[in-house]
């Protein structure tokens, strides 16, 4: 017990030792209430009389987004709004009586506006209606008498002049929310915008530029008088994208309602070019807030508009994958150039049958032919021979299986397996069958199209190690177009280059041969000719009745259980600049929906470079002839 | 058995019930009182929004307070070091989630109520701290060593708070948890060798640690007029508003630079100008001697505690009350850098009633437990 009154004594000493500090600076507040309010109380008194000056916060403009060549894809509108200060409102229900008969507002506006009447601090106005037209502001002006605490005000609104077209880059802005708000007196502003999502919220900050400050003499009422300074604010910065506007609509026109995504982009740089993902929505029907049902009805639509297929949806590659498993093989010199396999049809492993998907067969095949008619029997042998890990390091090599911290949200890693893999994540081992059907593509593997218009790049790049990027940068406003620096030159991923020569010649037989699975689908002008490979990934088993009584056509099928068209291209031939990748989810066969759209796009792409097409043909001629012979060959062979 | 450690005999419930500090009971709610007045005057004379949420809040803070009184001072001893890990993962949720959250979902969710976990920090902090510091003797407190653990309790929270950011809260936390040191009879010299130790890291942490955002922010704290509509505006206003409302003040309802929405947060932060305003230098010595007088019981009442437990938390939560609402005040009246701290039981705030009525709670528990002694090693078992 000695010992607890020792602690006891020094507790209870430093105890009363803290409560005569905290007298002392009580004692200290006590004092300051006593200048303020005693001894400097008639000076502050008269301050508060003439306390007529108010400061406001100027809303600065948010900075444009441009594309590459400067076409703005979201600019700012002017916007008449309707206002209400809380603080000279008698009775918010009269007032907005009054007021429903110029604007009629809703019973959901209404309790929109009182809650936040509520929530708010009373300091800043709250927005009633925003996009007035001039009918309605003269109005409003006309009865001021009638609505207190109603005032007009001119802002700026975001408007996205190609409304669906761009809405998977650039995402949209709203409303700032609860946990948004932060101090920042900027955020409070009536109406202000910050991006919710897409290149609006990757480069939000940089956008929303500084505000600025007005010093506002104010009467009794809190109305403005005059003004008395202004510090001007500044404006927000520019995003210019590495998107070709105009390219992008046409894209996203291509594409159309079904729902599809492509991405095309420079093999060089990784610049993406275009990046559209269907059906979309029209980011400009955000600006007012959406209602509950506006929005149950996006987040409901199965074809996801939300959602961004072109980085976030996940599909199997199918046949787009043979080149990865055709260089895997090479480079563990299980095959050569002149290994054959041949093709019946089918391929039985243990109890089971794989099927090529030409039910007679293709006969001898080798790497080049098999690549062009994409003979699965092929596949398998040589997946087998390979095995998956090999195949998995290849995929990774070339850019599946990976993010690539594109700007956008919402990316996705696709799935590249391998035993490791199956044994931590499914706690089985790897099967035999499933290197077969890696082989094709089909499985478990998993790709976003981004990752497929990567691949496919680093596939004719030289084997460079491309990463995509989306902004070129982000400058204050200048008015002219800024200085970019050079993109990096990337790394070479190391693959032999006369695999890659072999690769490529068979990606363009297997358009522009009558074999090619692509044929149909070829570019006809010869200055614009594309190579590529078709993918047609099945989404369901095939049962062995099936299979005996004739395999049912997609167009017999139920849309969702039909195959993924998928095709990854790249034009021009001999020095390949564009890559692109598309996807029609449940579009059928990859030649009949994928290739097409691909086609036209490219056809397009290069008709308004003014670097290649007719103006480079003089020069290039003589290399050109080169797809023509192999074309006689190939008819040969064949 | 829980109460063979107990040298006190057992309670029943009526007894602790009977046992309760009344008075202190009526002086918080009294605090309150004043509190509904002016947020009823923040609205303009409205009920809605802030004084009828805040009534139903309180009220919900007197029911915690009475569970918190009446449970077993035995079970905070044995559950500090949990509450502290519980508090300091949601501190770490927050972190986390502060950095993810899709846009669209974020502007979808309107319904969402926030809590705070640094203001629940407050409290567990000193809880753990006295835990440790419970069974120590004098010669453990003057080993360097011994103090590592403690000091890592304490620098943990501190840490994850600064980085919210909340300067406010992060002194607030340190400054109590010191506290509690110093009442552990920790030696002078410790803090001042601590103090010194502590300026002169400023510079390399500045130089070599900080990250120019962060170094930002640090410098916004510091010079609140580089904003121009923020802190500095803020505190003119305030204290126009304070001086003009004289002796008496300008009458309920009535204070011309609150209801001309000059005064910012006046439902929040800046509440006390708005008492002072509208009921003058008394208002403002009524609510004063209020809070001092809580004080006064929480000292009263650590003082008289058997047990050194009781003594360190009832003596902490009575000094992060002190600091609470002095920091509060100093910063309306411009003595102190605006921070952002309500004032306890007046200001309009979920979390922050919450918290003070779990404090008074322990307090009014500490005091039906004052007679008890535990063995050492008493947390364990």
């Amino acid at each position: 017990m000695h010992r607890d009154n020792d602690r006891y004594k020094a507790y209870s000493r430093r105890a009363v030792l803290l409560l005569g500090g905290n007298v002392i600076l009580l004692s200290g507040l006590i004092g300051r209430m006593y200048q303020l309010q005693i001894m400097e109380g008639e000076r502050y008194k008269t301050l508060a009389e003439d306390n007529r000056i108010n400061l406001k916060i100027l809303a600065p403009p948010r900075g444009r987004i441009l594309d590459r060549f400067g076409r703005p894809m979201a600019v700012n509108q002017r916007n008449y709004r309707a206002l209400l200060v809380p603080e000279n409102i008698l009775n918010i229900n009269t007032t907005i009586a009054a007021l429903s008969q110029i604007l009629n507002v809703t019973a959901r506006e209404k309790k929109r506006i009182v809650r936040e009447v509520k929530r708010r601090k009373r300091f800043s106005n709250i927005v009633i209606r925003e996009n007035l037209s001039w009918r309605q502001v003269s109005q409003i002006e006309a009865n001021a008498l009638e609505l207190p605490g109603v005032m007009i005000d001119v802002g700026e609104s975001r408007f996205y002049p190609d409304g669906e077209a761009s809405a998977s880059i650039l995402g949209y802005v709203g409303m700032v929310s609860e946990q948004e708000m932060v101090r920042d007196p900027l955020l409070q502003l009536p109406g202000f915008r910050v991006g919710k999502t897409g290149m609006e919220k990757v480069h939000d900050v940089a956008l929303r530029g500084k505000g600025g400050t007005s010093q506002v003499e104010v009467n009794a009422f809190g109305r403005e008088i005059r003004e008395l300074s202004r510090i001007e604010g500044q404006r927000g910065s520019e995003a210019w994208l590495t998107i070709d506007n105009e390219l992008q609509k046409f894209v996203s026109k291509r594409l159309g309602e079904r729902p599809a995504s492509a991405v095309v982009m420079d093999v060089h740089t990784g610049e993406v070019l275009a990046l559209a993902s269907t059906p979309s929505f029209d980011p400009n029907i955000f600006k007012k807030g959406l209602s509950q049902a506006e929005w149950k009805q996006l987040i409901s639509n199965p074809h996801s508009p939300l959602n961004n297929k072109a980085i976030s949806g996940q599909y199997a590659p199918g046949s787009v994958f043979k080149m990865v498993v055709a260089l895997a093989a090479l480079e563990k010199g299980v095959i050569s150039k002149n290994f054959r396999v041949f093709c019946n049809g089918e391929m039985e492993l243990g109890e089971t049958f794989f099927h090529c998907w030409r039910i007679k067969g293709h006969g001898h095949m080798d790497l080049f032919n098999a690549i062009a008619q994409s003979c699965d029997v092929f596949f398998y042998e040589i997946a087998l021979k390979t095995g998956i890990d090999h195949i998995a390091a290849m995929a990774r090599r070339v850019g599946l299986g990976q993010k690539f911290k594109i700007e956008l949200p919402g990316e996705k890693a696709g799935l590249v397996p391998t035993r490791a893999w199956k044994r931590n994540v499914k706690g089985t081992k790897w099967q035999k069958g499933e290197t077969l059907l890696a082989g094709i593509g089909q499985g478990f593997i998993l790709t976003t199209p981004l990752q497929m218009a990567v691949m496919i790049s680093r596939l004719v790049n030289g084997g460079r190690l491309v990463v995509p990027s989306m902004t070129r940068t982000v400058v204050p406003f200048a008015g002219k177009p800024p200085e970019y620096t050079t993109p990096p030159s990337f790394k070479n991923m190391g693959v032999h280059a006369s695999h890659l020569g072999l690769v490529r010649k068979a990606m363009v037989a297997a358009i522009n041969s009558p074999f090619g699975t692509a044929y149909k689908a070829r570019i006809k002008e010869p200055e614009f000719f594309m190579g590529g490979k078709t993918g047609t990934v099945q989404v369901r088993r095939i049962s062995k009745t099936e299979r005996e009584s004739g395999v049912l056509k997609n167009k017999e099928l139920a849309w969702n259980e039909r195959d993924h068209a998928v095709f990854v291209g790249y034009a021009p031939l001999e020095i390949p600049k564009y890559a692109i990748s598309v996807i029609v989810e449940h579009g059928g066969s990859g030649a009949s929906t994928a290739a097409p759209v691909a086609r036209d796009i490219l056809l397009e792409l290069q008709k308004r470079d003014p670097n290649s097409g007719s103006g480079a043909m003089q020069e290039r001629r003589e290399v050109r002839l080169e797809p023509k012979i192999q074309a006689k060959k190939f008819l040969r062979e064949g | 058995m829980l109460f063979s450690q107990y040298r006190h005999p057992k309670l029943t419930l009526a007894e602790k019930i009977w046992q309760l500090n009344w008075s202190l009971v009526l002086l918080i709610t009294s605090t309150a009182l004043i509190g509904f007045v002016m947020l009823y005057s923040a609205a303009n004379g409205n009920i809605e929004p802030w004084a009828y949420q805040q009534m139903i809040r309180f009220a919900v803070g007197l029911v915690i307070m009475f569970l918190v009184a009446i449970s077993s001072i035995h079970f905070w001893l044995r559950y500090a070091y949990v509450a502290y890990l519980a508090c300091l993962g949601l501190l770490l949720v927050v972190e986390f989630f502060g950095a993810t959250g899709m846009g669209a979902k974020r502007w979808i969710d309107l319904e969402f109520i926030s809590l705070q976990p640094s203001e629940l920090m407050k409290i567990v902090i000193i809880l753990a701290l006295a835990r440790y510091f419970y069974a120590s003797r004098m010669e453990d407190v003057e080993r360097l060593s011994y103090l590592i653990f403690p000091v890592i309790l304490l620098a943990a929270p501190i840490t994850l708070i600064l980085f919210q950011p909340d300067l406010g809260t992060a002194i607030l936390l340190g400054m109590s948890g010191i506290a509690v040191f110093f009442l552990a009879a920790v030696p002078i010299w410790i803090f001042i060798t601590g103090a010194i130790a502590g300026i002169a890291s400023i510079v390399p942490i500045w130089n070599f640690v900080l990250l120019d955002y962060q170094k930002a922010r640090v410098l916004i704290y510091l010079r609140p007029e580089r904003d121009p509509l923020g802190a500095g505006y803020h505190v003119m206003q305030s204290k126009i508003a304070l001086g003009s409302g004289g002796l008496s003040g300008k009458g309920f309802l009535a204070g011309s630079q609150s209801h001309l929405s000059f005064l910012p947060e006046k439902h929040t932060d800046f509440i006390f100008t708005m008492l002072a305003e509208e009921f003058g230098l008394i208002g403002g010595l009524v609510l004063l001697s209020l809070y001092f007088l809580i004080m006064i019981y929480g000292f009263a009442i650590s003082l008289r505690c058997r047990h050194h437990f009781g003594r360190l938390v009832g003596m902490g939560i009575t000094m992060a009350f002190f600091l609470n609402f002095f920091v509060n005040i100093a910063m309306v009246m411009g003595l102190l850098p605006v921070v952002g701290m309500p004032l306890p039981l007046v200001s309009y705030g979920g979390t922050s009633i919450l918290t003070n009525m779990i404090g008074f709670g322990l307090i009014l528990c500490i005091y039906i437990n004052r007679d008890v002694t535990f063995r050492p090693g008493a947390a364990d078992r």
